[in-house]
């Protein structure tokens, strides 16, 4: 021991504490090669001027890391160490070696561990700040938070999901420290919603319609799903359940691998939850439990579980697998009755021999009992009553004075697919506990909502190729209203544009049957057609062949939507008149609506405008149901210039109005004189990308986008967002008789 | 004269009743009066229309109605012929003559100009003018129209007109329930009991789907597919999926949940 200690060669009182302990272990673990290794990195760590942490950290957690990995792995660690070491993030390296044992422990395989090596010193790097380029010089401020975090994170996340979660914050929260930190220390929102997305198994999100279509096809029974969390609360693990609210699921359900190897999926999972849940519905009725003790009620609803699940494989023998695969089974000499609490142990084998027909527990007062069961159950549905009766027998029979003890043996003893049984019970007695007093509270008036609640919309990040989640939210509400005789005033002008364009539109309104003649093949015979073709055929001549018709419906059934700009940049005066932008659109707007509505298309109007991700505002002119009426006008007359253009996201929500109208074609038109930009968008490709993506989404919906562009500029970046689907407008001045002569061409 | 011999029912189908329908429907044909026959795709509209004709010995000429089909397709047309033209009779005229039962299959798919020429042959008069020929055609005695449709569609557009509903008599089928439908899928396929039970019970929970992602459930139809297929040795799962599933459903998660209602029955 004293050659080790020199090796050492270490000053510090608190490693001398450990030191004997460590030790043993170590030459447990480790190899004589391994374990001068092990002293020489630890002499090293102790030289390093950080103090004696990360000394005491490695000391304490080699010997098990090297358990798992094996001894070779050292070089690699003390790599990294190194790395950090050299550059300002010194600070990192004693969390690094303090959650190393946990880490190791989740990866199980030094490529793995690799992995996560790369993961940590690539966002070092890109995390430390330098000034003036080149000497990195500032700490990286996220780097101990996240190493803090690691083990939690690699609990939930592959070490893919790891690697995108991490690089998500670095893009985003790379040059803003605070952020940076509350990002990799889970505390901010987006982190966590990020977390949720990455994570491994199988998401409730996206299996919802599944479950509900089961509960509805299999068992004829339909609730609300709630998921809750399983992700940040680790003490109390939550169970499923159902009230009258709904039923509560888990949000997460891994794949799971039994003993035997058999892969029950996540699906599955969630299905045996639901099918359990609909067993308790359909035929457990609730009893009074305040003449049971705790251990009462435990068999109880152990037996009645029972009941459930043997009545459900009745009417689907597949569950039997699932269940089976899912229950565990617990050894039965596994627990020693002298020393320890063996209840729950009990309990666990009885209910496995209930399900499982070819158990092989010996025990005389458990097979009595699986006999009496299935005597019960042989003659019919039985009920909770019935059942109970059975349970309290049971506890009678196997009581034992060690079922006291505190220490209670709970290896394999959990059923995670069954509910908490809340709904089994009725209470007569209130409690005299605190509660009883809380029901006077009073509630408190919350501040009246002003508006509609925010929506929120994801971005498209088009670096990493992801979507940002919930990353702007939106504010719609009516716009408010000015004076409509000004819009009035405005057509008044627009007389004799107005007449033209009043001719275009009696040619397209729909004429409802169209007879097509001369048809080869068609509906009906066309008779004129077909008494002269046989005259030329008696006359010797060649007869036409065409002597059928055929009808079409031409029915016009198009939806639109106009969405407007509403960014500052609307205030400038138009090049080559003395009119500004903002006057001008007004002027076309109206007209086209007046021509919409001429046409009878349901037709609906908005602008936009942005200030930051934080507040995008969509503001309602006209609704499908309303008409070109004075409403409508004095809210376009009180149009308003100001703030920016974030497109995409009002693209996404005018979608979602425009697709809840039943049309066979849907159209947005979209008047807009700039480009995509927001004032907190340094980069500028980055909203156009995100309008492109959006127009990708819509064509998706089956909505036609076309964008009106008033920016002589527009060249290039427009195609980038609509395709071929846009039209630059260089003379502004002419815009109020081109845009309803280009929808007119548009949906001819 | 067309050959009565080939429109007969040779063979008694196999029907079996659910309801007192044999006996109302032999009631109208007594007093000739029209029949309407309602109710989902494959619950068996066809098979006791065929039945009856079986049982009452009368010949049946079946029409199965789609869009492009025109009054000309039902009551005849003119053919053009080297020294001349000919006249042919469609299927409602020749019914007409011979006194057969002429039923009408899924008659909302034709359109509704084209339903109006069975009017005159449904009330009191049972004449049918040929306006094109010139002729005025009095029903033979035997002469019954009977037709079908299934109101699940729930189209605007496809719906008769009340003038045509208001003509008939009519019988509202549904699939039967689960024991009656186990004896049917037995007798039909010789299937066992067991499996063809298990086989409602796949159907029953794709029932439970309708209108909810799912237009109409299994028929029972597709159910006789799924034990004809079993009962060749057709492995009872894959039977299902093909026979129950793949058919009515493009929805994935759909086909998923029955699916997994498969697996959940036949262990």
């Amino acid at each position: 021991m004293q050659t080790y200690w020199t090796q050492l060669d270490t000053r510090f009182p608190q490693v001398a504490e450990v030191f004997e302990d460590c030790m043993t272990e170590a030459l447990t673990a480790l190899t004589p090669g391994g374990l001068n290794a092990y002293l020489e990195a630890a002499r090293t760590l102790g030289k390093l001027g950080r103090g004696v942490e990360p000394m005491l950290a490695f000391m304490e957690a080699w010997p098990s890391v090297a358990n798992v990995l094996g001894e070779d792995a050292l070089p690699s660690v003390m790599t990294s160490i190194r790395a950090m070491q050299k550059s300002p993030n010194g600070n990192a390296i004693a969390p690094f070696l303090q959650t190393l044992a946990p880490v190791t422990k989740r990866l199980q395989s030094q490529e793995q561990l690799q992995h996560y090596l790369d993961i940590t010193l690539d966002f070092m790097s890109r995390t430390t700040g330098s000034i003036h380029g080149h000497h990195a010089t500032h700490p990286s401020p996220g780097l101990p938070d996240f190493l803090q975090q690691a083990p939690f994170l690699l609990r939930q996340l592959a070490v893919a999901g790891l690697r995108n979660w991490v690089e998500y914050g670095i893009r985003n929260y790379g040059k803003h420290p605070e952020r940076q930190r509350d990002y990799f220390s889970l505390q901010s929102a987006d982190s966590r919603a990020v977390l949720q997305r990455e994570r491994h198994g199988t998401l409730f999100a996206d299996v919802e319609r599944k479950l509900d279509l089961y509960l509805r096809a299999l068992w004829q029974d339909s609730d609300h799903l709630v998921p809750y969390s399983t992700a940040f609360d680790e003490v109390r693990k939550p169970v499923p359940y159902y009230d009258k609210l709904g039923i509560r699921v888990p949000d997460v359900f891994d794949d799971f691998i039994s003993t035997e190897g058999v892969h029950i999926s996540g699906l599955d999972r969630y299905r045996a939850v639901l099918a359990h849940i609909v067993g308790h519905r359909r035929w457990t009725c609730a009893q009074i439990a305040d003449n049971w003790s705790p251990f009462q009620r435990m068999a109880v609803e152990l037996f009645e579980d029972a009941r459930i699940e043997t009545l459900l494989m009745r009417e689907y023998p597949g569950l039997r697998n699932t269940f089976l695969s899912l229950h565990p089974s617990p050894r039965e000499d596994a627990c020693d009755a002298e020393t320890t609490s063996c209840l729950r142990h009990r309990l666990a084998m009885l209910s496995r021999a209930f399900l499982d027909p070819v158990h092989d527990y010996k025990d005389p007062a458990l097979n009595e009992f699986v006999a009496r069961f299935h005597e019960t159950l042989g003659k019919g549905l039985s009920s909770t009553a019935e059942i109970a009766a059975l349970a309290l027998a049971y506890v009678a029979k196997t009581r034992r004075p060690s079922d006291q003890f505190a220490k209670i043996y709970f290896k394999d003893t959990v059923v995670d697919y069954r509910d908490d049984n809340r709904q089994m019970w009725k209470f007569i007695e209130q409690s005299d506990e605190e509660e009883a007093f809380e029901d006077k509270r009073k509630i408190e008036h919350e501040e009246e909502i002003k508006g509609l609640p925010p929506r929120h919309y994801p971005e498209w990040d088009y670096r990493s190729q992801t979507y940002r989640p919930d990353w702007v939210s939106l504010y719609e509400a009516l716009h408010p209203s000015g004076n409509a005789a000004d819009i009035d005033r405005l057509l008044a002008k627009h007389d004799a544009l107005a007449k033209q364009l009043k001719r275009m539109l009696d040619q397209l309104k729909p004429q409802d049957k169209v007879r097509i003649r001369y048809q080869e093949e068609g509906s009906e015979l066309d008779l004129d057609v077909a008494i002269r073709s046989l005259i030329d055929f008696k006359g010797g001549a060649l007869p036409d062949p065409r002597i059928n018709m055929s009808h079409r419906t031409s029915g016009r059934n198009i939806a639109v939507m106009l969405l407007l700009d509403l960014s500052q940049s609307l205030n400038e005066k138009a090049a080559g008149c003395n009119q500004s932008v903002l006057e001008l659109s007004q002027e076309a707007v109206s007209l086209l609506a007046w021509a919409i509505e001429k046409l009878g298309d349901p037709f609906a109007i908005a602008g936009f405008h942005s200030n930051t991700r934080h507040d995008v505002r969509y503001l309602h002119i006209k609704g499908y149901r309303e008409h070109w009426g004075d409403e409508v006008k004095a809210r376009l007359a009180a149009m308003e210039a100001a703030y920016s253009t974030r497109m995409g996201t009002a693209l996404r929500h005018a979608a979602h109005y425009l697709e809840a109208q039943q049309a066979d074609k849907k159209l947005m038109l979209i008047l807009t004189d700039g480009e995509p930009s927001d004032v907190d968008a340094q980069d500028e490709r980055l909203l156009i990308e995100d309008a492109h993506r959006a127009v990708k989404e819509l064509d998706h919906k089956g909505i036609y986008t076309y964008c009106i562009s008033l920016d002589p500029k527009a060249d290039g970046y427009v195609s980038d967002i609509f395709g071929k689907q846009y039209v630059v407008i260089d003379n502004i001045s002419r815009l109020p008789e081109r845009l309803p002569r280009l929808f007119m061409e548009l949906t001819k | 004269m067309t050959n009565k011999g080939q429109y007969k029912v040779q063979k008694e189908p196999y029907y079996q009743a659910q309801g007192k329908e044999v006996a109302l429907y032999e009631a109208a044909y007594r007093n000739r009066l029209p029949v309407m026959v309602k109710g989902p795709t494959g619950c068996g509209k066809s098979r006791f229309v065929e039945y009856m004709a079986w049982k009452l010995g009368k010949p049946l000429i079946t029409v199965a109605c789609n869009e492009d089909m025109t009054a000309s397709d039902l009551v005849g047309r003119y053919l053009l012929e080297t020294n001349g033209t000919r006249w042919l009779d469609g299927p409602l005229t020749t019914a007409a003559r011979m006194g057969a039962i002429c039923y009408l299959d899924e008659i909302v798919e034709a359109r509704q100009d084209t339903t109006v020429v069975i009017h005159p042959l449904t009330d009191h008069r049972r004449t049918l003018p040929l306006d094109k020929k010139g002729e005025l055609i009095e029903a033979h005695p035997d002469f019954q129209l009977v037709i079908s449709y299934n109101p699940g569609y729930q189209s605007l557009m496809k719906d008769l007109k009340q003038s045509t509903k208001q003509r008939f008599t009519a019988f509202d089928f549904d699939y039967p329930n689960a024991d009656l439908e186990t004896v049917i899928l037995a007798r039909e396929t010789g299937l066992d009991e067991a499996t063809a039970g298990k086989l409602v019970k796949i159907g029953q929970s794709a029932r439970n789907l309708k209108s909810h992602g799912l237009d109409e459930g299994i028929s029972t139809r597709l159910l006789v597919y799924a034990a004809t297929l079993i009962k060749d040795g057709v492995e009872p799962r894959d039977a299902c999926r093909m026979a129950l599933v793949r058919p009515i459903t493009d929805d994935a998660d759909i086909r998923e949940t029955l699916d997994h209602a498969i697996d959940a029955t036949f262990i």
